[in-house]
């Protein structure tokens, strides 16, 4: 009896044999099934694996700057300052949107229209029914009924809730003055889901709901979606063709990757599209696990582009690709001061 | 017991005593050893958990030096704005747990109850381990089932149906007012008092069974009705057991984390005793924001939080701790 | 005890007896629909689990890893194997403690200074909300190993299991009648004999019982893996890194809004709720004190 335990330990113990190339990186939820779908297409490739967890942009933040993993992502950039700062290095994957989905039995989807004064008064706690005359005006040809409506958020701090706090602000003054934007906010009302997930979830079982997701949940849970008013005053619906038109007019190479796509000036542009993005930290204790990483980015923007549409992002741009990979030369180095990067 | 032997006396005659002398000192190396090894354990364990427990306190120290009591009475939980008060949480583990026991209890005793007067001898093993599997499951699944089957039926058949029956009485309305969304304290509630029945029916099922038989049936005797030997004899009886039970319920019920966090909405707001809103317990807050807090006061009033529901522990231990001894002590003083 | 019974003078006719057996009448009823609201909550989890959980389960669950979004094949195979591993070394570190830990509470410790402080503070993390194990190692194992690991969540693991096994050893063990211990004292036997040759052994199924329901509780256990073990996407056997896990992984499935995924959520649902009863079945029938 004894004689076998021992050796079921040692047996046991004997599996934790380090392997080869083994990357991790945490962060946003936003773009966590095409970093799973690239990880997992990468490894069928080079047999190298990359470990991506969904724990949230702050989630991802924390732990990169803690250095328990490669690469953190957020949807939430960091402006050169931050970047200079924490000794970070940021640089973009792919543009999504993130789409408001409700619940309302009879309401397809696409069919209810909503501005940005309108949805940051929800969100107030201001509009409190479906019926509310600020809603019905927008929207004559529907028959809303007198429910209430259940405000869902996110309860973790998410790069989603900052391109939605931020789109919030930049159309509604009430908003912006009162509570503003950021990755975790003091929201006024609602109830918190946990990740995209957890909030597709919600919006899902309640009756009522109105929720804030990326478009890949809504489409994939077949979530009934808003259509949402732009800045060029044009009712437009979520989809990669507008997201598309958001990002055109970007200048990303101004501020080190720092932009945000709320809000965007062109007729066909979604108002609330926003990049997700990679973090990483300028001076690399492990030059050979980041090396990994940059592989590992630097195939997808290679191959994984059919991928990122078949899941409904939109894929960056080759140019700035190109930017990006220049970004990696210049910026990212070893103890010595040597780069990392091939 | 066997057969008896015939004596045999030569054979008892021939057998030699045993030399003691050298085992005594073989003895002794084996019980030095065994005692320290054991004494050892013991110690470890003890360091290690106290370690837990002072590594929390040392880890919260910024948040606890800055806030002191207030964190208590502060209900403004805003990490933007680095103002930390854990009043909601608390007040959403409190809640949920006395929710969890108001069922809880009465249900568990009605089972405790059938399985060991009314039911036929033939099915109380199966019906008893059936309960106890209640307690098997992992909380993980009852947390999914909670939000993902229960809840949307629990708004429609439950909620709706009590907001406007219980609803509307003056006082007692208030707290069944609101909009049934499903997910909230009421909601989690019903959900910890699913979990703990398993805890407290096997416990009290436990010490039903060893109330003496004399007891009841003396009063069986006089003519008592099952439903008087149970209320008056074997509950008095077994009090001490059923207070443990109790608290061993609502140990788990005030710790349970991701079967609450599904269904409990998450929310820092305490707009109105209504138990339909959605709120945040304590563990619900830890398992949401710990990933992304950053270093510093937001961590350290997290772990504070911690401290916080094992001080709730303790208080409750310690106050099953003395109701027994008041139970123990009133035993005997009555005629 | 005082006298609480009124005398029953009549049968039937008798206004009093007839409330009494009325108030009978409905608290056995009621103790009944106890029954069967307890039964009902478990018969409809379960059919739950059973009717979302089957559909997903086949070979497949066993021998693929777990796939990327809409992927056509796909398994839970290093979760599993993960959740196995993590559990069984987690098992093996904290039984021998727990044991050794709840034998000196009953055999030696008595009410000296070391045992009721070791019991008090098992008693408190014996109700310790396990989200709070994990957040500990966390804060001093992870951040400064730099790394999540399964070996962190190992221990977290084990740090569930020592209080249970040290409770449940302990009552065990002061179960046993002294006249056992006294008998073997009177052969001469040495005392550290008695503890492990005798008692322990006629303790035996209490604490393996015990041992078994640490099993069952920790391979349900999410949260401490959350912020240790993280989990993993591939198979890995390095507990130096990130390792797969049924229960995270579960979580992750569950919520996300692709099919893939949920289905096998709801496998690995069924696998660890078939599992866990199990083991609890096993350990009650088959080491149920009535059996000895």
């Amino acid at each position: 009896m004894h004689i076998l335990y021992k050796a079921a330990v040692a047996a046991l113990m004997s599996v934790g044999v380090a392997q080869a190339a083994d990357v991790t990186g945490a962060g946003a939820s936003f773009p966590a099934p095409v970093y799973s779908k690239w990880a997992d297409a990468y490894s069928k490739a080079t047999s190298n694996h990359v470990n991506y967890q969904s724990i949230g942009s702050s989630g991802g933040m924390k732990q990169i700057e803690a250095k328990t993993v490669d690469f953190g992502a957020s949807d939430a950039p960091l402006t050169p300052q931050e970047l200079q700062t924490k000794g970070l290095v940021q640089f973009p994957t792919v543009i999504g949107g993130i789409v408001p989905v409700f619940n309302l039995p009879g309401v397809e989807a696409g069919k209810l229209r909503l501005t940005g004064q309108v949805l940051g008064d929800i969100y107030l706690g201001k509009i409190t029914k479906w019926d509310d005359p600020a809603i019905t005006a927008l929207n004559p040809s529907l028959k809303l009924p007198d429910t209430a409506i259940a405000v869902v958020r996110r309860a973790d701090g998410s790069g989603t809730s900052f391109n939605f706090t931020n789109y919030l602000s930049k159309v509604n003054p009430e908003w912006k003055s009162k509570v503003g934007e950021g990755t975790t906010v003091n929201w006024p009302v609602g109830t918190g889901g946990k990740g995209n997930e957890g909030v597709s979830a919600f919006v899902q079982r309640i009756p009522g709901a109105i929720g804030y997701v990326e478009y890949a949940y809504a489409k994939q849970s077949k979530m009934p979606y808003a259509s949402m008013q732009n800045a060029a005053g044009n009712f437009v619906l979520p989809d990669d063709s507008t997201f598309q038109a958001a990002a055109a007019g970007a200048d990303w190479e101004k501020s080190q990757y720092y932009v945000i796509l709320t809000n965007q000036a062109g007729k066909d542009a979604w108002p609330i599209a926003a990049s997700t993005f990679i973090i990483m930290h300028k001076t690399q204790d492990k030059p050979g696990q980041a090396t990994e990483v940059l592989k590992f980015f630097d195939w997808s923007y290679k191959n994984g582009g059919k991928m990122a549409e078949d899941l409904d992002y939109v894929p960056l741009p080759s140019a700035l690709v190109a930017s990006i990979r220049k970004t990696w030369t210049n910026e990212l180095k070893d103890a010595s001061g040597k780069s990392i990067a091939q | 017991m066997d057969a008896a032997t015939t004596l045999d006396v030569p054979q008892i005659q021939s057998r030699q005593p045993e030399p003691k002398a050298p085992l005594r000192s073989q003895s002794s190396l084996g019980d030095v050893i065994f005692l320290n090894l054991t004494r050892l354990a013991a110690l470890l364990t003890l360091l290690v958990l106290a370690g837990i427990i002072v590594s929390l306190v040392i880890s919260s120290w910024p948040s606890l030096s800055r806030y002191g009591f207030s964190f208590l009475t502060s209900s403004e939980w805003d990490p933007p704005a680095e103002k930390f008060g854990a009043l909601i949480p608390i007040y959403g583990t409190i809640v949920t747990s006395l929710i969890a026991l108001v069922i809880a209890v009465p249900v568990s005793f009605g089972i405790a109850l059938f399985l060991t007067e009314l039911s036929p001898a033939w099915l109380r093993r199966p019906l008893g381990t059936a309960i106890e599997l209640l307690a098997a499951i992992p909380s993980i699944v009852y947390g999914m089932w909670g939000l993902l089957v229960f809840s949307p039926i629990f708004a429609t058949w439950i909620e709706a149906p009590l907001g406007a029956t219980l609803g509307k009485i003056p006082v007692i309305g208030k707290l069944f007012s609101g909009a049934p969304i499903g997910i909230g304290l009421l909601c989690a509630g019903i959900i910890l008092a699913i979990m703990i029945i398993p805890f407290i029916a096997s416990v009290m099922r436990d010490v039903f069974e060893v109330t003496p038989a004399m007891l009841k049936e003396s009063v069986y005797g006089l003519g008592g009705t099952t439903w008087e030997v149970v209320w008056k004899v074997v509950l008095p009886y077994t009090r001490a057991g059923v207070v443990g039970g109790i608290m061993l319920g609502l140990g788990r019920a005030l710790g349970e984390t991701m079967a609450v966090t599904f269904v409990i909405g998450n929310t820092n707001l305490l707009s109105d005793v209504s138990l339909f809103s959605p709120g945040n317990s304590i563990t619900s807050a830890l398992a949401n924001e710990f990933a992304e807090a950053q270093p510093g006061l937001h961590t350290a009033a997290l772990i504070e939080l911690g401290l916080v529901l094992f001080v709730i522990t303790f208080f409750v231990l310690a106050a099953s701790k003395i109701l027994l001894i008041k139970l123990q002590a009133s035993e005997g003083k009555k005629a | 005890m005082s006298a609480v019974l009124p005398v029953v003078t009549k049968s039937k006719s008798n206004p009093v007896f007839a409330r009494r057996r009325l108030v009978n009448r409905v608290a056995l009823t009621l103790s009944l629909a106890a029954m069967a609201f307890g039964l009902f909550w478990l018969i409809w989890i379960l059919f739950t689990t059973l009717s979302l959980g089957i559909g997903g389960l086949g070979l497949s669950v066993f021998t693929e890893m777990t796939p990327s979004p809409n992927a056509d094949v796909g398994g839970l195979a290093n979760a599993i194997v993960g959740s196995l591993v993590m559990v069984v070394l987690a098992t093996a570190i904290g039984t021998p403690i727990g044991i050794l830990a709840g034998i000196y509470l009953a055999e030696y410790g008595g009410n000296g200074w070391l045992a009721s402080a070791t019991r008090f503070i098992n008693d408190i993390l014996l109700s310790a909300p396990s989200i709070v194990i994990g957040l500990f190692v966390y804060a001093i194992y992870v951040s400064n190993a730099k790394s999540f690991s399964g070996i962190a969540g190992i221990i977290a693991l084990a740090l569930i299991v020592v209080p249970v096994v040290v409770r449940t050893t302990e009552n065990m063990l002061r179960l046993i009648p002294n006249s056992l211990r006294e008998a073997a004292f009177a052969l001469g036997t040495p005392r550290w004999k008695v503890i492990s040759k005798i008692t322990l052994k006629a303790a035996r199924a209490g604490v393996v019982t015990g041992v078994l329901l640490a099993v069952a509780r920790i391979a349900g256990e999410t949260a401490p893996l959350l912020f240790t073990a993280l989990s993993n996407q591939f198979w890995s056997l390095d507990l130096t890194q990130p390792t797969a896990n049924l229960p995270v992984t579960i979580f992750k499935f569950a919520m996300s809004p692709f099919k893939n995924w949920q289905d096998l959520a709801w496998a690995g649902v069924f696998l660890i709720t078939v599992g866990v009863l199990a083991v609890n079945v096993f350990a009650r029938t088959y080491f149920s004190p009535k059996n000895q």
